[in-house]
């Protein structure tokens, strides 16, 4: 007895997932496959949903199984926006054809070109800068002004960088490949991975607290992990990202390598009005400054003010090839640090 | 024409479970030539190493740590054992993946362990030696203390049901206890014992948190990074078949085992087991070793998890966190419900028709435990894809109107999912159940005249009560744990407690993810605090 009434009680809950699911049709919805994390996009929707009357139903995962998911549904798929955190999912999603150009008037003139797709099939809609993170009192800043200075033999042991399965590690080297060509870029990854302080693992925190642990001397990471560090309400980890300092690499050539987060509207979109206005909710000032302040990511619209932490690590010269082709390269960069032995 | 309604509802059954697999393993004949050069020239070696290292070291660990417990709390009185009835079995409420976040986080370089180590000894980094926690042999150890509770239930189970007899005719014939042990128990228990590492072994096989967390390439990692970062998805399937004829071996192998060794008991439990007391350094020794694996397995990570939760504790009221216990535990209740009642239908099938054809189906069924739940995910997705396709179809042809995804992107996926990869945990527990009921009760039921349906509602199902219990336990666990393939096929606005933990804490938020850490770890009890009451019941 007891069973079922459990029972039932459970098959109420998950038919109440199937009326959302058919909600999902109606006009005053946007349906979104989000591969950035629900605590990073979550409260931005809720601000669209509280200034339009617009209900965002939104799923999250790995952008290659929303991905396949949504070729898996074909025409009859629900999903109206797909939101990746780097260009190289939004390249496969389009090469895919699982998504449609769109021409927003705020989303041409407020993301720069190399930052989009030229037919508008996706647009940036925030930069995440990698540079080097060091431990100024074992490094010489001086030494290090190019990421290529990693291979120097007296870094031996003195680098923490996380696995080449990372998206992030894949996009720098295939954005490498663009600016200084494969063969350099080989060579230089077969040194760093000898000049490595312990086999990959981890994420890029983890990279950041070596350093301050002691274990090796520069790390490879993304700012908003630092920022977020330096943010944490956590004392130890506050005080262990206090122990690195940022170094902006190639900034008298190619720059420093940046990659996006950004999103594309789906091919069969069935609330495509709705998904419109998302996206050019999304490139507002307010949005933009939302991302800055909060996730510290720095905002592809000109004019939109850096959070303070942002701006203590400064200003810098940006990569600016195409991160289509950067996109397109990422397989190829794999298989060039699968060669070189990086794990 | 009852019997052959039977018959085909079960084909149709396995047909659905099994078609996501074998569209999985048909990808094998599709040529990637290149794509594999390249793997079998950089990483393909190291995918094989470490998955057969992790998976033996796996194997030898939870028998070692599952047999051992089990022995001593069936056949020893010793001081802790009352706490450690109920308590053995509470590691099973750990994740993997969440027990190695935990450790990470306390003894990783950068942790409070090596650093207190410094600040008081005043050392630097590499002037000690510190065992490394992201590391092959941590993963082994690790796994092996979250994944022995499925050696030691079915030992246990094995152990208390060889009856007191036996143990008197061997100590008539002058044997000792450990003698007794080697070359009674033991051989009698191994169907059992290989059965519970089986199981342990195929969850590690089919890991994926841990490992990549680790930075171990295997060939769980393989697929995903072939998948994601090649774009192949072809290989990442291919990869993943190579795994799944792999599990069939080693599941034929277990099987081939099993079959020369069957056994009958009959009134095994007419008499209870009489236990030695231990007194003195035996008992606190025995007390020790007993409970190490249930403090490393689950009191050590419980405790961090805990005092990192405690700055989050207002969440627990949150509406948000409510939702997501809610859907957590529906889908859980639904899976188990369901995987149990056809794990007892295809058992009995498999009694009164054992021929190769349903024992091989038995085996294509089982398959799914070992398999990443992200390959499975896949399956269902193009399955189910092919499905809605057809039904819309058929409607446009009918009505003039589409009705739109009806099976993916709805519960149904996600529980399909779930049945076809937990199935085979609950099959071990229903078979080996329905092997221990005596043919001869089979032959009495029927001789009085009763139907082969009546014998199963009547006869069967009450006498594989415990086993029933057991598997749906079990079953529940897994389902609140399972996290790749709910990470894929979720509705909308689903998530589930596994979901949000793996999200905090692969975005390296270790704090923020403790709360539904311990929440998995905490619901997780619940059934185990039942599974150990049935057990005790049954064979104390």
């Amino acid at each position: 007895m007891k069973l079922i009434s459990m029972l039932l009680v459970a098959t109420t809950t998950l038919s109440g997932f199937a009326a959302s699911n058919a909600v999902a049709q109606s006009d005053e919805v946007v349906n979104v496959y989000s591969a950035r994390k629900e605590a990073l996009i979550k409260p931005l929707l809720d601000q669209f949903t509280e200034s339009t009357g617009i209900e965002v139903n939104l799923v999250t995962g790995n952008a290659d199984a929303l991905i396949s998911r949504m070729q898996s549904e074909g025409q009859f798929s629900p999903v109206d926006i797909l939101l990746t955190t780097d260009a190289g999912r939004l390249v496969r999603a389009q090469e895919a054809g699982l998504t449609q150009a769109i021409q927003l008037d705020v989303l041409t003139q407020g993301v720069p070109a190399h930052l989009r797709d030229e037919a508008g099939h996706w647009y940036a809609l925030t930069k995440r800068a990698r540079p080097l993170m060091i431990n100024p009192n074992k490094v010489d800043k001086a030494d290090l002004t190019s990421i290529f200075d990693l291979a120097k033999p007296h870094y031996k042991d003195q680098i923490c960088v996380r696995s080449s399965s990372n998206i992030y590690n894949q996009s720098m080297v295939a954005a490498l490949v663009l600016d200084a060509g494969k063969d350099k870029v080989e060579n230089w990854a077969e040194a760093v991975v000898d000049n490595m302080a312990r086999s990959p693992k981890g994420g890029d925190r983890d990279q950041i607290k070596a350093v301050a642990a002691g274990q090796c001397s520069i790390a490879i990471a993304n700012t908003y992990y630092l920022a977020g560090m330096l943010s944490s309400d956590d004392p130890t980890e506050k005080a262990q990202a206090e122990q690195v300092e940022v170094v902006w690499t190639d900034q008298d050539s190619f720059g420093t390598h940046i990659n996006i987060s950004g999103a594309a509207v789906a091919k069969h979109a069935p609330n495509k009005d709705a998904a419109l206005q998302l996206m050019a909710f999304m490139i507002t000032p307010e949005s933009q400054q939302w991302y800055a302040q909060q996730n510290h990511e720095y905002p592809v619209l000109e004019g939109v003010e850096w959070s303070p932490l942002m701006q203590a690590f400064g200003e810098f010269k940006p990569q600016s090839v195409s991160l289509k082709a950067v996109g397109k390269g990422n397989a190829q960069a794999l298989m060039l640090m699968d060669r070189a032995g990086w794990k | 024409m009852e019997i052959s309604v039977w018959r085909g509802s079960l084909l149709l059954i396995s047909a659905v479970l099994c078609a996501p697999l074998l569209i999985v393993v048909s990808h094998l004949f599709i040529p990637e030539v290149s794509a594999w050069q390249h793997l079998r020239s950089t990483v393909l070696a190291d995918y094989v190493a470490n998955s057969l290292t992790l998976t033996l070291g796996v194997g030898i660990g939870t028998l070692l740590i599952g047999s051992v417990t089990a022995w001593c709390m069936t056949h020893y009185e010793f001081a802790a054992r009352r706490i450690l009835r109920w308590s053995l079995l509470l590691p099973l409420a750990m994740p993997a993946y969440i027990i190695a976040y935990t450790y990470t986080g306390m003894l990783d370089v950068a942790g409070p362990v090596q650093q207190l180590l410094r600040e008081w000894f005043n050392v630097n980094y590499g002037d000690y030696y510190f065992p490394e926690i992201r590391s092959l042999p941590a993963a082994i150890l690790l796994m092996s203390l979250v994944l022995y509770p499925y050696v030691y239930i079915l030992a246990r189970t094995a152990f208390s049901e060889q009856s007191q007899r036996m143990r008197e005719v061997s100590s008539l014939h002058g044997r000792t206890s450990a003698s007794h042990f080697w070359q009674v128990s033991l051989p009698l228990a191994r169907p059992a014992l290989f059965t519970g590492a089986a199981l342990a072994m195929m969850e590690a096989l089919a890991d994926y948190g841990t490992v990549h967390y680790f930075g171990i390439n295997t060939f769980t990692t393989g697929i995903f990074r072939s998948w994601y970062a090649m774009g192949n998805r072809n290989v990442a399937t291919q990869l993943a078949a190579i795994l799944c004829l792999f599990v069939l071996l080693v599941l034929v192998f277990e099987q081939h085992s099993r079959q020369k060794l069957r056994f009958y008991q009959q009134g095994a439990k007419q008499q209870s087991n009489q236990r030695d007391a231990l007194v003195g350094w035996k008992s606190a020794l025995v007390s020790f070793l007993c409970a190490l694996p249930v403090i490393l397995g689950f009191v050590i990570p419980v405790v961090q998890l805990l005092w990192w939760s405690a700055s989050q504790y207002e969440q627990l009221w949150a509406r948000d966190f409510v939702d997501l216990i809610t859907t957590t535990f529906s889908l859980g209740i639904l899976t188990a419900v369901l995987v149990v009642v056809i794990a007892i239908v295809f058992s009995y099938q498999q009694r009164w028709s054992a021929s190769s054809l349903s024992r091989w189906q038995l085996r294509l069924l089982s398959l799914g435990y070992a398999i990443p739940g992200m390959v499975i995910a896949v399956g269902v997705l193009i399955m189910l894809g092919w499905g809605d396709a057809q039904l819309n179809h058929l409607s446009h042809t009918l009505t003039g109107d589409y009705v739109g995804l009806v099976l993916s992107g709805t519960a149904v996926a996600l529980i399909l999912a779930y049945c076809i990869r937990f199935l085979s945990i609950a099959l071990q527990n229903t078979e080996s159940g329905m092997m221990r009921i005596s043919p001869a009760i089979d032959d009495a039921a029927s001789t009085l005249g009763a139907g082969k349906f009546r014998l199963l509602a009547k006869i069967h199902t009450p006498l594989l009560r415990a086993s029933v219990i057991s598997a749906a336990l079990l079953v529940f666990v897994d389902v609140l744990k399972e996290l790749p393939a709910t990470l894929v096929l979720r509705p909308f606005n689903v998530n589930t407690l596994a979901v949000r933990a793996y999200e905090l804490a692969s975005d390296e938020r270790l704090i923020d993810a403790a709360l539904p850490a311990i929440t998995i770890v905490l619901v997780g009890l619940i059934p185990i605090v039942v599974l150990t009451k049935a057990l005790d019941k049954g064979y104390s």
